[in-house]
């Protein structure tokens, strides 16, 4: 599934005690400071735990060392190791975590290779409260099952 | 009127004077919705970081764009999509739209046309970090006399 950026919404209408949730974890992977830096603070704002990783091999090696997250949100392209990459070292390894793909505006062909790698849900950056309440949804709704 | 109410006044007409003339769409309007106590300069931060991008990124299509033997258009590309990707995340509509200009030049392989992109890209980007360091000492005018910074739908 992909979906691009809404438009403007307040955070009010989203930040309900239905998805502020501190059970919730996140890993944010992204080669930007400054997308780590924003998507690091939006996912707190829902009061996530987060970490960050500055490219697809620090990801795959913390999942290596025993670290889970309930939710990785995976830049494409990076250095060292890319998105796709990752995404298919992370699902080869037996990780379930929800895993969301975040590009930049590329054509369809290169989003449905980083959704065949096994990702859950793949949006263009940067992502907007509307995205991130709706990821949350899904997560609490998959913790209840 | 007491001065905290004209230095708010005055920030909220320049920050409707940045959106009106382009300078930055509403993704940075949610950049200040998520500035709150728990991280009070995230702004600021976010801006700092995308200034060390731009110029960082800038350098290095000048760099590729100079040499004489052959450009390599890829690499020229790469660091449009990064500075595409930072500009869209802070709201630098302007910044954002040239680099959509500079990208169809890289792809058509066309030197004369990245140049231009270059020189434009340059200027708005100067221009924006010029308005955004304006809209920041306005800022820290406010809460210097004690005021809140409104924020700006």
């Amino acid at each position: 599934m992909s979906g691009n950026g809404a438009s403007s919404s307040s955070l009010n209408m989203i930040s309900g005690e239905d998805v502020v949730n501190n059970n919730l974890s996140a890993l944010v992977v992204d080669d930007s400071p400054l997308l780590r830096l924003l998507h690091d603070i939006h996912l707190k704002k829902y009061g996530l735990k987060v970490q960050v990783a500055e490219n697809g091999k620090v990801a795959v090696d913390l999942f290596h060392l025993g670290a889970s997250f309930d939710l990785v949100l995976m830049d494409k392209e990076m250095p060292v190791m890319n998105g796709v990459e990752a995404t298919k070292e992370l699902r080869a390894m037996g990780v379930t975590s929800m895993i969301v793909g975040v590009t930049s505006k590329d054509g369809p062909g290169e989003q449905q290779a980083f959704m065949e790698a096994g990702l859950d849900y793949c949006f263009e950056k940067p992502l907007t409260p509307e995205i991130i309440s709706f990821l949350l949804e899904e997560l609490n709704k998959h913790n209840k099952d | 009127m007491d001065v905290v109410n004209q230095l708010q006044r005055q920030f909220i007409d320049y920050s409707a004077s940045l959106h009106r003339e382009g300078f930055l769409d509403d993704q940075f309007t949610q950049l200040q919705k998520l500035q709150d106590d728990n991280s009070p300069d995230f702004v600021v931060e976010v801006a700092s970081l995308f200034f060390e991008d731009c110029e960082k990124l800038i350098n290095n299509m000048a760099r590729a764009l100079e040499q004489q033997q052959g450009v390599d258009f890829k690499q020229v590309d790469a660091s449009v999509h990064q500075l595409k990707g930072s500009s869209s995340s802070i709201g630098a509509m302007r910044v954002k739209d040239v680099c959509i200009a500079f990208r169809s030049f890289c792809e058509a392989q066309n030197r004369e046309g990245c140049l231009r992109c270059l020189q434009q890209v340059t200027h708005e980007y100067s221009l924006l970090k010029n308005k955004l360091q304006t809209l920041f000492r306005l800022q820290q005018q406010i809460l210097a006399a004690g005021g809140s910074i409104p924020v700006v739908e």
